[in-house]
């Protein structure tokens, strides 16, 4: 193509004005491309919202989570309780709340386990190859072979009375959980890192690097891991949306938290017999988790197209 | 293929000794006494449950447990219930049709919704019937099992009182009258696993059509003369659904997890509602039986997905 109209402003533009403009960078593009996914905008949205409620929610609205009142039970929404009451007459906006930070926290928590697993485990498999490669690949494979719900179920039934001994029944299942859940979501990131640190090794840069001497620890750290970040990224933030999903299935299953600990899977649980009498008990928290859940995969979608620089369309 | 067939059988193996090993670790490694029930009960003697418990090998180190219930397995013996003294092989065959039969159905049911929706929404990209699916796959698989469940329940039982709240097997009908008796039970089950799956499908399905529909070999069909219903069939859906089987094969430890929620939510007596009455009443030998059946259903499945690959995909050469 000859220079047409389009290459004459360049030109004009002095080489100043060029130096001037800020850089940019490739985070700075990330944002701009984020910000192009509607759908991924308004997840980001809902979801900062759902933060921002569940952070200060409990401080600001005025209703105890576990004021029980026996006049007031399983009543429908009204303008004292905005979201109804259960059948011990409490709050359930109250209860959503509080909830929501502790299936937040686990899903946070149990996501940042599974990517520092997947992360060392991918990227020393990556790095070493060979027989290392080999017994750690096979590992991850025993791990995806594993059902993940029997053996959570499995574990948690096992060991929720010591843990929670040592630690106290609220941090002790907290813990429990979130150490379980992310030690079965390790495989994916795990396999990322494997195959982008496989990838990595063969560049110029590498070689570069090599040549002026880096040790090996620094040059995996330093000059490999942060290239290998971007599939971390996006698989890290739709795995905070599986770790929420895994945590309300436990706890609907009865075996996750304890009854005053309301999140929102335990709050669908105690709901679940008595949706005939109560139906507004068993769909705002399922909604709360829905929404967030959804917000979060938006927010994962938008990621991928802002990150991953080899996507189609 | 019969080599082929046998190479992946021989490679199954060491995935089920793994599995088998976490299994007993965390079996092992938990607190907790089948016994201390017994210890409570002042009508049995020490001697006696020392007794029972030397016959039962408890006392055993770990490994030659491990060993012992390794060999009975292969024997086909996974030991009898504490509870109900029922041989735990003889449980588990009573309740797997019923899961299989419920997650079998929905698998089906969710390809027959995730393929042509996921086909038309690749070739129609951007166009609104593709936003719209899109936006409908994603509200699919962020809506969790055990959330539509209860809708479900909310709508069409106690609302419009269509449905029963609660799956049962045992119908006292015949023929047509049956057949439509077992819809109405299972189809609620049936479909909440079906609508969350094909929503992932759907996603997997469009992804790789999107991947397929970009090659030459789709423009030589064009090209050719070939009509589009022609081109888009049979040139583009048989290889866009290579990648899907693989992710079919990935989902199958997931669909389990919804199988067990639907289970629990409808009462279907499947091997998933086993497990969690077994954990409700510390019964070990059935919640370990049931824990390495699914295991053994995931390989099994992998191995399906396996050979699928070469009926769709005839470059792949089984030596």
């Amino acid at each position: 193509m000859a220079a047409g109209p389009g290459f004459a402003p360049a030109a004009a533009r002095t080489a100043e004005a060029v130096l001037a403009r800020p850089p940019r960078t490739l985070w700075a593009d990330a944002w701009r491309q984020f910000r192009r996914h509607r759908l991924a905008m308004f997840g980001l949205f809902v979801l900062s919202f759902m933060v921002v409620a569940t952070a200060f929610g409990p401080f600001v609205y005025p209703v105890g989570f576990n004021e029980i009142d026996m006049t007031q039970r399983l009543k429908p929404p009204s303008p004292a309780h905005p979201l109804g009451t259960d059948d011990l007459g409490q709050d359930i906006l109250a209860r959503i709340l509080f909830g929501g930070r502790v299936s937040i926290a686990v899903g946070l928590a149990a996501m940042f386990i599974a990517v520092t697993i997947g992360t060392a485990v991918g990227a020393v498999s990556g790095y070493f190859g060979g027989t290392v490669d080999q017994v750690l690949m096979r590992l991850t494979d025993l791990f995806i072979a594993l059902p993940p719900l029997p053996l959570l179920l499995l574990v948690i039934y096992l060991f929720r009375d010591p843990v929670r001994n040592v630690f106290g029944p609220e941090l002790g299942i907290f813990l429990l959980m979130v150490t379980v859940i992310g030690s079965l979501r390790w495989m994916p990131v795990a396999r990322l890192v494997r195959a982008s640190f496989l990838s990595i090794k063969e560049k110029e840069f590498i070689e570069a690097a090599r040549c002026i001497g880096v040790p090996g620890f620094r040059m995996a750290v330093v000059h490999m891991l942060p290239n290998a970040l971007s599939p971390v990224i996006v698989a890290a933030s739709l795995g905070v949306a599986a770790a929420i999903l895994q945590e309300s299935t436990l706890s609907f299953l009865g075996l996750g938290f304890p009854p005053d600990m309301p999140t929102w899977g335990r709050l669908l649980f105690d709901a679940k017999d008595r949706l005939d009498m109560a139906p507004h008990w068993a769909i705002f928290p399922g909604l709360a988790i829905f929404l967030t859940v959804l917000s979060i995969n938006f927010i994962g979608d938008g990621l991928r197209d802002a990150l991953d620089p080899r996507k189609v369309s | 293929m019969t080599k082929y067939l046998i190479r992946r059988l021989i490679i199954a193996v060491p995935t089920l000794l793994g599995i088998s090993v976490v299994i007993f670790v965390i079996l092992s490694l938990a607190p907790g006494d089948p016994f201390s029930e017994l210890a409570l009960n002042p009508n049995v003697p020490v001697e006696v449950r020392e007794n029972l418990r030397r016959q039962l090998g408890m006392d055993d180190p770990i490994h030659v447990r491990y060993v012992k219930w390794l060999t009975s397995l292969l024997q086909g013996n996974l030991g009898y219930s504490f509870v109900s003294r029922v041989d735990v092989t003889q449980l588990i065959w009573q309740r797997l049709p019923t899961t299989l039969f419920v997650m079998g159905s929905a698998y089906v049911i969710a390809l027959l919704i995730a393929v042509p929706v996921g086909v038309i929404s690749a070739v129609r990209q951007y166009s609104w019937l593709d936003n719209l699916a899109t936006t409908l796959a994603f509200i699919g698989f962020s809506l969790p099992t055990f959330f539509t469940g209860l809708i479900f329940i909310l709508v069409f039982s106690i609302y419009l009182r269509w449905l029963p709240m609660v799956f049962t097997t045992n119908i006292q009908a015949t023929g047509p009258a049956w057949f439509l008796e077992i819809l109405r039970h299972a189809i609620m089950p049936i479909m909440v696993l079906a609508l969350f799956e094909g929503a992932v499908l759907t996603r997997y399905v469009r992804a790789s059509m999107l991947d397929v529909i970009r090659m030459d070999y789709i423009n030589v069909a064009r090209a050719k003369g070939l009509s589009e219903r022609a081109v888009i069939i049979r040139h583009g859906l048989r290889n866009a659904l290579i990648p899907v089987v693989t992710i079919m094969a990935l989902q199958i430890p997931g669909i389990f997890t919804g199988a067990i929620v639907t289970e629990q939510i409808f009462r279907v007596p499947g091997i998933g509602s086993l497990l969690i009455s077994s954990i409700q009443l510390k019964d070990t030998p059935v919640v370990m039986a049931i824990v390495f059946a699914y295991a053994v259903l995931v390989v099994v499945f992998n191995l399906i997905a396996d050979l699928a690959y070469g009926v769709l995909d005839p470059r792949i050469r089984y030596d």
